[in-house]
C-alpha cells in the first residue's frame, strides 16, 4: 500500500471512475436523508442545503432532531463535534497520504470532501495521491450526495424500496474490496482489521457498551486497533510480510 | 424555524469542516517517526473494519439479503476484484435474495 508504484500520478479520470460506486451508494443513504428532513417539517431547500454543506451522514442525520427542537446552537456544535471526530483521524492520515506539492489552500479545499469512502479510497491507493485525483475523485459523491437528497425530499416514492434497500449494501462491499487484498498478503494487517472488528462488534452487541454513540466507536476501535499494530507490527515487519 | 435554520446550517457545516480540515492544513510535512508511520498504515484498515462491522448485517431490508450481498463481496474480494465490481455484485445480490423472498411470500 506504501511502497509499490510511487511515481504513478493517479489523474482526474481515474478519480472519477473511482467515485462512481461511491456516489452510488450515497444515492440510497442521501435519499433517506432528504425523505427524512422533509417528514421532519424541513424545507427541501434547507435539506439540500445541508448535504451540500455538510456531506457527512451521521452528522445530518443526527442534526436534524436537533434543528426541528430549536436545540442550543452549542449542543448542535458539540454533537457534530462527537460525531465527526473520526474525521480528524482521517485527514491526519490523508495528509500524510497526499503529494507533497498540494498547497495549503489546496488542502483545505480537499479537507471538505474527506468523507468515511473518499478517505477509504484514496487512502486505498498506492503511493501519493494528487489533487486532481481528488477533485474527480470527489466529484461524482458530492453530486450523488446533494442530488439524492434532493430527490429524497421531493419525491419520496420514486425508488422503488427494494432498489433502495439494496444499495444500502454497496458502501460495505466497497470497503471489503478495499481492506480484504491487503489483509490476504499481510498478516499484521489482518490481525488489525480482526481486532477492529471485534471491538466494534462487542460495543455493538454488549449491554451498557451499547450506549456508547457510534462515531465514539469507531474512535475508539480506530486507536486500540492501529496503536497495539504500531507497537507490535512496527512499519518495516509489516511490509516485510507483505 | 425561519432565519434559525440558516445559522443552524451554518454551525453544522462550520464544525464538521473545521474537524475535517485542521489536521490536512497542520500537518502538511512528512511525518518521519516510525510509530507514528505504523499507527497511520493500519488506520485505513482499522477504521474500515469497524465501520462495516456489525453495520453491514443491517444495511439492506432483511439480514439474510445482507449476508448474500456480504458473502459475495468477500469471495470477490478475495480474487482482488475492483471496487465498483465488488459494491455491484453485492447489489445485485442484495436485491435477487429480496426479490426470491417476496416471490415466496406470494406462493
Amino acid at each position: 500500500m506504501t511502497v509499490e508504484q510511487k511515481d504513478h500520478i493517479y489523474t482526474f479520470q481515474e478519480g472519477l471512475k473511482d467515485g462512481i460506486p461511491i456516489g452510488l451508494g450515497y444515492l440510497s443513504v442521501s435519499f433517506t436523508f432528504g425523505m427524512m428532513a422533509v417528514a421532519m417539517g424541513l424545507p427541501v431547500w434547507a435539506a439540500v442545503l445541508i448535504s451540500m454543506t455538510n456531506l457527512t451522514s451521521a452528522g445530518q442525520f443526527a442534526g436534524l432532531p436537533l434543528i426541528v427542537t430549536g436545540a442550543p446552537y452549542l449542543e448542535m456544535a458539540l454533537t457534530q463535534l462527537i460525531i465527526n471526530l473520526r474525521y480528524a483521524l482521517m485527514s491526519f492520515s490523508l495528509s500524510q497520504k497526499l503529494e507533497q506539492k498540494i498547497n495549503r489552500w489546496q488542502r483545505c479545499m480537499i479537507a471538505f470532501g474527506n468523507t468515511d469512502e473518499i478517505f477509504a479510497v484514496a487512502t486505498g491507493k498506492n503511493g501519493y495521491v494528487s489533487m486532481a485525483y481528488m477533485l474527480g475523485l470527489i466529484t461524482i459523491p458530492y453530486i450523488g450526495w446533494a442530488s439524492g437528497t434532493f430527490i429524497g425530499a421531493v419525491a419520496s416514492e420514486l425508488l422503488p424500496e427494494i432498489v433502495r434497500s439494496a444499495l444500502g449494501i454497496a458502501i460495505y462491499g466497497m470497503f471489503l474490496a478495499i481492506i480484504i487484498p491487503p489483509a490476504k498478503h499481510n498478516r499484521a494487517v489482518l490481525k488489525i482489521i480482526l481486532l477492529s472488528v471485534a471491538i466494534s462488534c462487542i460495543f455493538h452487541y454488549f449491554p451498557v457498551l451499547n450506549q456508547v454513540s457510534s462515531g465514539f466507536v469507531i474512535i475508539i476501535c480506530t486507536l486500540l486497533a492501529s496503536l497495539l499494530g504500531a507497537l507490535c507490527y512496527p512499519i518495516e515487519e509489516a511490509k516485510e510480510n507483505g | 424555524m425561519g432565519n434559525h435554520i440558516y445559522l443552524y446550517i451554518f454551525v453544522m457545516a462550520g464544525v464538521t469542516y473545521l474537524v475535517r480540515m485542521l489536521p490536512l492544513a497542520i500537518f502538511q510535512k512528512e511525518i518521519t517517526s516510525k510509530f507514528v508511520q505504523s499507527f497511520l498504515f493500519y488506520m485505513p484498515y482499522a477504521v474500515l473494519g469497524a465501520m462495516t462491522f456489525p453495520a453491514v448485517f443491517t444495511a439492506t431490508a432483511s439480514i439474510w439479503s445482507a449476508l448474500a450481498g456480504l458473502v459475495v463481496a468477500i469471495l470477490l474480494s478475495l480474487r482482488e476484484k475492483d471496487l465498483l465490481t465488488v459494491a455491484m455484485a453485492a447489489c445485485f445480490t442484495a436485491f435477487l435474495v429480496e426479490w426470491m423472498m417476496r416471490f415466496m411470500q406470494v406462493l
